[in-house]
């Protein structure tokens, strides 16, 4: 199933042309792998989706960009934002306790029953791959957590509002190999229930997980194939630089 | 040949000196009214009314006064002033007339308090023709700690991170759920910082009560808003300038009073900075 189609999309920061002339369509239930370069657009193409480049003032779109077949500006922003969850490249927690981060995102969307956001924060911490080091102490900050902890607990809090898709942006930049190592398990895990799509700047994470990848260059998406033609048998000369670590 | 150390040296003396230079008269002050008017307090010239012109007796209804001015002006210039701070930082677009404004807002925290209380005379007094009263008083005084508590205000606000907001709206939180839940709740400290910072002047200032509700002498306590009533600068100014062979020992009492309040008041405001700064979690 198509989750979202995207035609001739340009984003404009100012006078930065920061996304050029896209089309995409993304599958459910899929990871799709995002890599490219520094400044090639990754991170603004995966705001695009949930409107949150729309925070910047001098920011400037054309083109549509449709989840099922729906324009997300007709969407209500809550509402889209509530579907379409999204990771952070750096962890990010609120200040407030190890419980009350993954609840908050519950109780804004009008859970007021205590037992049922219990409820929540246990299965969603577990889908995190969390749930056995924070047991005892979710009353402690979230900022008392490793930074690894702290990236599952973002994906523990994004969960919690029943999204549909998850965006990760650079979600393993400041991580170790073995809390990288949880994280991309967590992400495998998730594919089944979400549709994921995966900014990295770490080309073998995008190999490791994705079943597409796209590579992005200077704001044009430069080919989108399933993940091992793009590392075996590239179509375009760039990508097969790119992958071989030749530039970036 | 020239010697970094030495040179650093100097200056470390030299700006030492001149902190020195500052510290040592205000802690002279301090010193000499504590000295003088400590032994002047007592249970009754806290709680007596004036006896004798003012020569004789107690301060309590100028304790009464200041108190209700200035719970008066906080009751009227908090919530506006944190309103205006919410909307200065989180609503409106920066353009020039935003800046004008917060520029209009800085300025006027440092006009002279003795203009508030021409204004407040012109505008409460006359014009809504409440007379000399505690109403006046509270809303000049009000009016003149605004500014204090917007600047505060909005820099408590904007000092919260920015991706705070963000990952709030990411979780599909509208604009004023994050403002209410992520962002207020980590600004309290700064915004009470500077609520109390702004009581503590309201306390001290004489020109703004002169005109608008001060009372020269009235040995009783005020009984509605509507009121003149005593209050502690400027029963101080009084009986200091204006009362022949007033004890010494009343008006060092009376400045000791005021200051205790005043220094009390910055007191509170240090010890809730510095609880929150210990919670503080980023
Ligand atoms: N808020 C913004 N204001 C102005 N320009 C922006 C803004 N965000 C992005 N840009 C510009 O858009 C272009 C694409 O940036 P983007 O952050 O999407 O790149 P990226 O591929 O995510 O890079 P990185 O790998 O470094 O995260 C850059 O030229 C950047 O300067
Ligand atoms: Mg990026």
């Amino acid at each position: 199933m198509v989750k979202f189609e995207i035609h001739d999309l340009n984003i404009w920061f100012g006078s930065t042309h920061a996304i050029k002339q896209v089309n995409i369509e993304i599958q459910s239930n899929e990871i799709l792998s995002v890599i490219g370069p520094a400044n090639s657009g990754k991170t603004t193409f995966l705001r695009t989706l949930n409107r949150l480049n729309e925070l910047n003032a001098n920011y400037k779109i054309t083109g549509a960009v449709e989840l099922e077949r729906e324009d997300v500006r007709g969407i209500e922003i809550e509402e889209l934002r509530r579907k379409i969850g999204m990771v952070f490249a750096l962890p990010l927690p609120l200040p407030l306790s190890i419980f009350d981060n993954v609840a908050y995102g519950v109780r804004i969307h009008g859970e007021r029953v205590k037992k049922k956001t219990e409820e929540k924060v246990e299965e969603t911490l577990k889908q995190a791959y969390l749930w056995e080091e924070v047991k005892d102490r979710l009353s402690e900050s979230a900022f008392k957590l490793s930074g690894g902890q702290q990236q599952r607990l973002c994906i523990a809090r994004t969960l919690a509002v029943g999204p549909e898709v998850i965006l990760f942006d650079e979600p393993c930049s400041g991580l170790d190999p073995i809390s990288t190592a949880k994280v991309e398990d967590a992400m495998v895990k998730l594919k089944e229930k979400f549709t994921i799509i995966l900014v990295t700047n770490n080309v073998k994470q995008a190999a490791r997980v994705g079943d597409k990848t796209a590579f992005f260059l200077s704001g044009e998406l430069v080919e989108l194939d399933k993940t091992d033609r793009i590392f075996t048998a590239p179509k375009d000369k760039r990508t097969d630089g790119y992958v071989r670590g030749k530039f970036g | 040949m020239k010697n970094p150390y030495r040179t650093q040296n100097i200056a470390f003396f030299f700006l030492f000196l001149v902190t020195l230079l500052i510290v040592i008269p205000v802690g002279l002050i301090v010193v000499v009214i504590i000295q003088k008017g400590l032994p002047a307090i007592n249970w009754q010239f806290l709680s007596d009314m004036p006896r004798q012109g003012m020569r004789a007796g107690g301060i309590f209804p100028a304790i009464v006064g200041t108190i209700y001015l200035v719970m008066g002006a906080i009751i009227f210039a908090l919530p506006i002033g944190l309103l205006a701070a919410i909307y200065l930082s989180e609503y409106s677009k920066d353009n020039l007339l935003t800046r004008l404004i917060k520029l209009a807002i800085v300025n006027l925290a440092g006009v002279p308090s003795v203009v508030y209380g021409l204004f407040g005379l012109a505008l409460f007094v006359v014009f809504f023709k409440f007379g000399a009263s505690i109403i006046s008083g509270s809303l000049t005084l009000g009016i003149m700690i605004l500014p204090v508590i917007i600047t505060t205000s909005r820099e408590a606000l904007e000092s919260v991170p920015y991706s705070f907001r963000e990952v709030s709206l990411s979780l599909g939180a509208s604009k004023w759920q994050t403002i209410r839940h992520i962002v207020l709740p980590n600004a309290i400290p700064g915004i009470l910082t500077g609520t109390i910072l702004g009581l503590g002047r309201a306390a001290g200032e004489t020109a703004p009560i002169l005109f608008t509700v001060a009372a020269f002498y009235l040995p009783r306590l005020p009984d509605s808003i509507f009121d003149q009533a005593m209050a502690l600068p400027y029963h101080l100014y009084v009986i200091s300038t204006q009362v022949p062979n007033v004890d010494e020992k009343i008006r060092y009492g009376t400045a000791f009073v005021l200051l205790v309040l005043v220094l009390f008041m910055n007191l509170v405001a240090i010890i809730i900075r510095y609880k929150f700064r210990k919670k503080k979690k980023w």
